[in-house]
């Protein structure tokens, strides 16, 4: 469960979000607005990475626990982007490795069987020594999916996530996101109406209003 | 931690701050106190520099050259930007022009007296059959008293630099649709680029072209070797006095320093003025609606034929330093020499193995410093104009007050003050270099591996390095490039007793060993030559799976 409890961000005393409300686990909240509105400085908020300029008030709670003031590393957030940001230095494996959490009694075997299936499990076996850049669009998406994924959030950020991708794989991708995604909380920042209208929960302004898809 | 971070930031500053400007500021201070030591008092270093002889002529070397340099390397700049930005041949002329900024001073004022000198490669490749000329005829082309052979040189070394700081600016001036854009409302190119590129290109190329025209006033090796000689340019004299053994001359030295310095300032301040001027007719000129189309053929290939000029006097520089240094007989009205011989590499070969060694452990430990510090200023954008401070003002005038504080701090003629010094100068290159990639990085890789839980330090090394080993690499040999050039503060710090290949090479200039002053002219070459195609090449090697950072 994701708890916004009055989470107001304000700019030059003028405010952009106010958010009081609850996502629970395998629900996804859209949130629409024209652009400047907003949704974006909600999302940097929510992974700790907002501008200085703005004003804060309210907290942030995650699975039971207060992370208003925790940084970005220590809030287990994950976020998709409108492009894949996959690590250009590493492999598609390394760019999976780099996410995937040291647990007691792993081995250099097990670490590796873990990424061959998380890459299996998205159609995508066997390509974990390929150069992220020789990737398809699709296939990169897939990859920052599970490398997202791979790190063990506990609620999940989509910023215009599908928004490069055309038609016919934004919705194949879309469609995996939200089906791999269903133990956690989502936040989904979108201008597209089909996008809320797959994610079938709530659709809200950054003010808080209700809208109609 | 998050409010920890503001104030560690503010303490990063603030060292860097003392770090870039403090050793000016001390240096110039330091110069001061020695003008006023002299024992009859505080003015007589002064009135000893007033009763100079030379003075007026010397500080014409200053001006003229500094003046002259500064304006023909813009305009030509300019021009090739407006005529040639445009044509595919464009970037061929790019990758030619860039190394040329690894090239130390020194190697390249030699390279061109061995070219222009009446006894140089054009006279003996002309004569006797076209100039009739039996022996070197007794004209004074290197060291003209009007400075032109100085400029000559100056100018084509500073071309390439503010070609390049052009062209780094260039993605940022939104260039080629301006240009369409004047070009469909019936301006000529030329008359186009004026109006809508340059003055937002000027306004950002402003520091790199002061600090062309402080350079060009008070470079002490160009001047050496170039300049006229009775005599000197003020900087030269400066030196020559500062690096007398009596110390009986430093006051004079130091009275001459503060002289230098209001030149400069002077300079400064009439370049300013010139501005302005051209800015106000520049917009009258544009008000009028004229739209300039002869002005693009009056132009034409000027700007292309003047700089193959400059290229074929650098390149064919280079190519008469190495040829010198394995030249057996080479009489007087041959092109080439009659034999090759390895005699001087041999004879000299143990004073050059210790003379590489210990400018490139200099220069590797400088430059890696350098890097290391030009990682915490960046994100600083406040400090660049203090980072312009060292090219902008003269070294002459900070030197000397520097170097009598590491004396009084026991650490005079040692390499750590050398090295320390060529820091002052190395790091604002560093800074240029490192910038444009380090502010072109994507936040989201950052906030991604953060959201991964990956921490700060893990970041840094397993994101941010990896990512930026090409432009680190390329630092690195920017640096080590400038560091190997510095003269002065070679000379200054290490009391003549650290010898660089720069020291040497200005040194044997002026000497009659022409094959050995080639020989240490090609080293001042080779080595920026390598550490340039290493940072080419490493890159290429270890990411040669990974298209995204295979470099260019």
């Amino acid at each position: 469960m994701l708890i916004l409890n009055d989470l107001t961000l304000t700019l030059n005393a003028t405010p952009l979000v106010r958010l009081n409300l609850q996502v629970p686990a395998g629900q996804i909240l859209t949130l629409m607005g024209p652009s400047g509105s907003g949704k974006s400085t909600l999302l940097a908020a929510l992974i700790g990475a907002l501008p200085a300029a703005f004003v804060q008030t309210g907290s942030i709670l995650l699975a039971g626990q207060d992370i208003t003031a925790l940084p970005t590393a220590q809030r287990r957030i994950g976020i998709l982007f409108q492009d894949d940001v996959l690590f250009p230095h590493l492999s598609v494996a390394g760019n999976l490795a780099f996410a995937l959490p040291h647990s007691p009694g792993d081995t250099r075997q097990s670490r590796a069987q873990a990424i061959d299936a998380a890459l299996e499990s998205v159609g995508l076996g066997g390509m974990g020594p390929r150069d992220p850049a020789s990737l398809s669009g699709g296939q990169r998406s897939r990859v920052a999916l599970m490398r997202a994924l791979l790190a063990q959030p506990k609620a999940l950020l989509l910023d215009e996530a599908f928004a490069r991708l055309d038609t016919d794989l934004r919705s194949q991708i879309r469609q995996l996101v939200f089906e791999k995604t269903q133990g956690i909380p989502v936040i989904m920042v979108t201008h597209d109406p089909q996008d809320a209208r797959a994610a079938a929960g709530p659709v809200l302004s950054p003010l808080g209003q209700v809208l109609q898809v | 931690m998050t409010k920890i971070r503001p104030s560690l930031h503010a303490a990063g500053s603030l060292i860097l701050v003392a770090w870039v400007s403090g050793p000016v500021l001390a240096g110039v201070w330091g110069t001061v106190q020695i003008a006023m030591s002299h024992p009859d008092g505080a003015g007589q270093g002064l009135r000893d520099l007033l009763a100079w002889r030379g003075l007026v002529w010397s500080m014409v070397g200053s001006l003229g050259p500094g003046l002259a340099t500064t304006a023909v390397s813009l305009a030509l700049v300019l021009v090739l930007l407006a005529t040639t930005a445009h044509r595919p041949g464009f970037a061929v002329l790019r990758r030619m022009v860039s190394p040329l900024l690894a090239v130390p001073h020194a190697a390249a004022a030699i390279g061109l007296a061995f070219v222009i000198a009446p006894s140089g490669w054009i006279a003996r490749a002309l004569s006797p059959w076209a100039t009739g000329w039996q022996v070197p005829p007794d004209l004074l082309i290197v060291g003209d008293p009007f400075g032109l052979s100085l400029s000559l040189g100056l100018v084509a070394k500073e071309v390439p630099f503010l070609l390049l700081m052009a062209l780094t600016l260039w993605p940022q001036l939104d260039a080629p649709r301006r240009l369409t854009l004047m070009a469909s409302l019936g301006h000529g190119r030329v008359m186009g680029f004026v109006i809508a590129v340059l003055p937002a290109l000027y306004a950002r190329l402003r520091l790199p072209v002061y600090a062309v025209l402080a350079y060009a006033m008070t470079s002490v090796e160009m001047g050496r070797i170039l300049g006229p000689g009775l005599p000197p340019p003020l900087s030269v004299q400066i030196t020559l006095w500062l690096t007398e053994p009596s110390l009986a001359s430093r006051p004079l030295a130091a009275a001459g320093a503060g002289l230098q310095l209001a030149l400069v300032a002077l300079a400064l301040a009439l370049w300013r003025g010139g501005e302005m001027g051209i800015g106000a007719a520049l917009r009258t000129l544009q008000e009028r609606g004229i739209r300039g189309l002869r002005v693009d053929r009056a132009i034409g290939g000027w700007g292309i034929g003047l700089m193959a000029l400059i290229l074929g006097l650098t390149f064919a520089g280079f190519a008469a330093l190495a040829l010198w240094s394995v030249a057996g007989l080479w009489e007087f009205g041959s092109a080439l020499p009659a034999r090759l011989s390895l005699t001087v590499w041999q004879n000299a070969a143990n004073d050059m193995t210790r003379t590489v060694a210990v400018s490139a452990a200099l220069g590797i430990s400088v430059a890696v410093t350098a890097t290391v510090l030009a990682f915490g200023v960046i994100r600083r954008p406040g400090l660049i104009p203090l980072i312009y401070l060292p090219l902008i003002l003269p070294q002459v005038a900070f030197l000397p007050g520097l170097t009598a504080l590491f004396l009084r701090l026991g650490l005079a003629d040692s390499a750590f003050a050398v090295g320390a010094m060529h820091l002052v100068f190395v790091l604002p290159y560093a800074v240029l270099s490192l910038s444009g990639p380090v502010l072109a990085l994507d936040p989201r890789l950052a906030l991604t591996a953060a959201s991964l839980g990956a921490s700060p330090a893990r970041i840094f090394w397993r994101v941010h390095l990896p990512v930026l080993l090409g432009p680190l690499l390329t630092t690195l040999a920017v640096s080590f490039a400038v560091g190997l050039a510095q003269y002065l503060p070679t000379v200054l710090a290490g009391g003549g007793r650290i010898e660089t290949l720069s020291t040497e090479a200005v040194a044997l200039a002026s000497g009659g060993n022409r094959r050995l002053a080639g020989a240490y002219g090609t080293l001042q070459l080779v080595l920026p030559v390598v550490a340039f195609a290493l940072a080419a090449f490493v890159p290429r090697l270890v990411y040669r799976n990974r298209s995204a950072l295979r470099g260019p």
